[in-house]
């Protein structure tokens, strides 16, 4: 489905990495791995389409990524290291705003039982500036369990969340490739998923 | 999901102008400062000159659109970067809408929040002038034409200035030349009437180019937000 061949990224001057190939399908993860700097995010946005790489090419269901940008977009969440979340708006509006852009029409109904699989019981209409920052990932995070984009690419998604809300990250991974969905992640932490291999990529 | 959860185009082009709506109307000091700035540098002329009820009504309509032009640059810089610092504009490129199109929502919000507003404020300021009736109401005709105009071509200097250090006097510079053509039609659309002439040709460039601007400009914008996201 996803295939990566002969890519290259620089930032700048500096050669980030070179020669990468791969592919990914349904019910595959892959993990990520290299130290910092080593060019991770720039691959993921890469993939994303954000970042034009020097060489190479992305294609999804065998055709470029950029030839396709809208239909390749409804397939595809990325959560980065920004949350997209406003300070603002509360929990759920902020959910509902979030799938309405990924064109995902949600009622408030769908987006506090989102909230609540989240661990966000009682916070679903309280401003954000109120909620803590694993909070906050937690609502960034209720954009998985929207919506059934089959590639999820997931830049350090377990960033500020206690061990109750990995397990259940590794537990909405398990559910989605059961799915026949597919994920590509990057971690500094342990993310395991039950009955899955991971497949490793690493960078250097 | 069932198809009829999926958002047609104008479902995505609302909820951006309604979210930038909710957004800015859980922050109104923005939206009154644009406002009350414009009412200020209005309202500086009179005190800084001689008060000749003919001078001030022959500078009124060249007074408000400088200051339009002014107060409309004032919130340009918060048009994209509030978006850029917290990830939302990530989440938009990645829409599997076209970009231009939630692009032109938000310039459509834009307009509504710091354009329309002193649309309606400028008949009291003309007043304050003594502009004549039929004077004011060329004045709100072509300030109607022109602050979406504002908007629009602010969009793209504010896409092509995101995330740069000092971007909001950046923005400015790179679009008050840009903005003159507005200016010299919309200023002069009132001169026209208050000299006994007719008002309509300025007013008919003024919204030919309005509608050249709305074509293009959000296109532009998103092509330059793409550009300054790598």
């Amino acid at each position: 489905m996803l295939e990566v061949n002969d890519l290259a990224c620089s930032r700048g001057d500096h050669r980030l990495f070179s020669g990468l190939s791969f592919s990914l399908s349904a019910g595959e993860l892959m993990r990520i791995e290299g130290v910092n700097g080593s060019g991770k995010t720039s691959l993921l946005r890469a993939l994303c389409g954000f970042l034009m790489p020097d060489a190479g090419t992305i294609r999804w269901r065998g055709e470029d990524i950029r030839a396709q940008r809208e239909e390749y977009h409804a397939e595809l969440v990325y959560l980065g290291h920004l949350n997209a979340i406003k300070d603002d708006l509360d929990a759920r509006e902020n959910l509902r705003i979030n799938a309405g852009m990924a064109g995902i029409r949600l009622d408030g109904k769908e987006a506090v039982a989102a909230l609540r699989r989240m661990g966000l019981r009682g916070r679903e209409t309280l401003p954000m500036k109120v909620l803590s920052q694993g909070q906050r990932r937690r609502v960034a995070l209720a954009r998985l369990l929207v919506g059934d984009a089959p590639l999820w690419i997931l830049d350090e998604p377990l960033t500020a969340l206690d061990v109750g809300a990995v397990g259940l990250m590794q537990e909405l991974i398990g559910e989605h490739l059961a799915r026949g969905g597919m994920a590509i992640y990057t971690t500094h932490q342990p993310l395991e998923v039950a009955g899955v291999t991971t497949r490793r990529l690493a960078l250097s | 999901m069932n198809p009829q959860d999926k958002m047609s185009l104008s479902d995505s082009l609302m909820l951006v102008i309604r979210r930038d709506w909710l957004l800015a109307m859980r922050r109104r000091a923005d939206v009154l400062t644009t406002l009350v700035f414009f009412v200020m540098v209005v309202s500086l002329f009179p005190l800084s000159m001689e008060p000749d009820p003919n001078v001030l009504r022959k500078i009124a309509p060249g007074v408000v659109w400088v200051a339009a032009l002014l107060a409309s640059m004032l919130s340009l810089g918060r048009l994209f970067s509030a978006d850029h610092a917290d990830g939302t504009l990530e989440q938009m490129m990645l829409a599997p809408q076209p970009l231009a199109l939630l692009v032109f929502g938000k310039i459509v919000a834009h307009w509504m929040l710091s354009g329309l507003p002193l649309v309606l404020l400028a008949p009291v300021l003309g007043l304050q002038f003594g502009v004549p009736t039929e004077g004011l109401w060329v004045l709100v005709a072509g300030l109607l034409l022109g602050t979406p105009m504002l908007s629009a071509i602010g969009a793209i200097g504010a896409a092509l200035t995101l995330g740069l250090r000092g971007g909001g006097v950046l923005v400015s510079l790179l679009v008050l030349p840009l903005c003159i053509p507005v200016l010299i039609f919309g200023a002069g659309a009132v001169d026209a009437v208050l000299a006994a002439k007719s008002a309509a040709p300025n007013l008919a460039l003024l919204g030919a180019a309005l509608v050249v601007s709305l074509a293009a400009a959000p296109w532009v914008a998103a092509q330059a937000l793409r550009i300054s996201m790598e």
